[in-house]
């Protein structure tokens, strides 16, 4: 195996040019340290970018907010402009760990592991975040949303790295809620993890965007909901849209940290909790 | 001790540990953890779990708290680390004492480092240390004999005004 210590983002794509599926990048090591001590990883090659302060800074553009993937949680809980665009991704960075692993996990790294019960991604998803991806002489942008492609499966190619994350600037009237349900608030994996984030307008709802964790596969969209809401239904209509997209869009499974049962139940009282802070028409 | 964690060609690794620099060559790799109980027999940090949950291996590096156990040598080039060994916590650990926040003493080591990073940061940031305070800063930091309440004295005791630690 061989590890190649990057100081800019020049060096690490140079040497992820040569990266195989079992290449590793390392930024805050708190998934990946434990894979290693574990044996559960077995790479080639580790590449580490945890000091490649061009991937750490947070800059306003005219795309929005973009924010460095090796930022870490603290440093999110820390930016100012963070919270202005990006109040429920601070939210859930203050949900993720304790303080030691919040001076270390890094935003990319909560992504490019793909957990199904990632913190930030349901808050980002929420937002609206496009990745940055970049590689030896190539770049590209790409939908969070269309990111996940299977359990802890991406659409990130070996020789690829996330340099960034977009986050578009905030509608003038937007609904946002975060909620993390675990065993305790500090150190657990989630059980459940929604974020939404619902523009409107005199009471008319013209964009929604619903994520979850800890229910599929992978971190989702909650599309029928979207759908319904942008399609104005309040109500007796909004509970049995919300009904139908805890079925049919999350796919929750029994594991160590919860039941089927219990995430889906949750899941549909949460989401119900929280649209009611949408104004009526 | 075998594995990933190893295997790679060692690096000349330099830092500065309770203010004493050292140069070692060490696998890139290697925990931080490993580095300072098996080659620079600091063995006061501890290791609880491995994996990031239990806090008991907290030190600090370049003045933040993180987890020993889940940095690698090469990520801790030039760095100032301070552990329970250091200077500067005398005052935190008399406070442990006469609270009695300590029992099997596996945790201690980490809840001292952990306090004395949130000390600072109520002073860094003028922030009055508060229960709430103390509590979601050792929020990472698990004890598995005494129960909390001491410790959060222990903590609050080591806060107080004119207490003069650091």
């Amino acid at each position: 195996m061989k590890v190649v210590s990057a100081r800019t983002l020049e060096q690490a794509l140079e040497a992820l040019a040569t990266a195989t599926p079992a290449t590793r990048l390392l930024a805050g090591g708190t998934d990946l340290m434990v894979e290693l001590q574990t044996g559960r990883a077995q790479p080639d090659l580790v590449v580490e970018i945890g000091g490649v302060s061009e991937l750490r800074a947070i800059r306003e553009t005219e795309q929005g907010l973009v924010l460095g993937a090796a930022c870490t949680c603290s440093d999110l809980i820390a930016s100012s402009l963070a919270a202005r665009f990006g109040d429920i991704l601070v939210s859930a960075a203050r949900d993720v760990g304790a303080v030691q692993i919040q001076n270390r996990a890094t935003l990319g790294g909560n992504l490019g592991t793909a957990s199904p019960a990632a913190d930030l991604t349901p808050a980002l998803l929420a937002l609206g975040a496009t990745l940055q991806l970049r590689s030896h002489g190539a770049s590209r942008e790409l939908p969070l949303s269309e990111f996940f492609t299977g359990y802890r499966q991406t659409a990130r190619r070996p020789d690829e790295l996330i340099a960034g994350v977009v986050l578009p600037p905030r509608p003038p009237n937007e609904l946002r809620a975060f909620r993390k349900v675990g065993t305790r608030r500090a150190q657990s994996i989630s059980k459940l993890v929604l974020a939404l984030a619902v523009s409107h307008e005199q009471g008319r709802v013209l964009r929604a965007r619903v994520a979850a964790g800890s229910v599929a596969d992978r971190s989702i969209r909650m599309t029928h909901l979207e759908r319904a809401l942008e399609a104005g239904a309040t109500g007796d209509e909004r509970s049995a849209a919300i009904a139908h997209s805890v079925a049919h869009d999350a796919s929750p499974q029994d594991d160590v940290r919860s039941s089927a049962q219990y995430r889906s139940a949750v899941l549909g009282r949460v989401l119900t909790r929280m649209l009611a802070g949408l104004p009526e028409s | 001790m075998k594995g990933p964690l190893q295997d790679a060609a060692p690096i000349e690794l330099t830092l500065r540990v309770n203010g004493t620099a050292h140069t070692l060559q060490v696998p890139p790799l290697r925990r931080l953890l490993d580095v300072l109980r098996d080659e620079l027999s600091l063995t006061g940090s501890k290791e609880g779990c491995g994996e990031g949950e239990c806090g008991a291996c907290t030190v600090l590096v370049d003045g933040e708290p993180v987890l020993a156990c889940l940095i690698a040598a090469c990520q801790v080039q030039d760095a100032e680390i301070l552990t329970i060994e250091g200077a500067g916590l005398e005052s935190i650990q008399q406070a442990f004492l006469d609270e009695g926040g300590a029992q099997c003493g596996i945790c201690t080591p980490g809840m001292i480092v952990m306090t004395k990073a949130w000390i600072e940061r109520c002073r860094r940031d003028d922030v009055e240390p508060t229960e709430l305070g103390a509590r979601t800063a050792l929020a990472g930091n698990q004890c598995r004999c005494t129960g909390y309440g001491a410790i959060i004295a222990a903590a609050l005791r080591a806060a107080a005004p004119g207490d003069g630690s650091s």
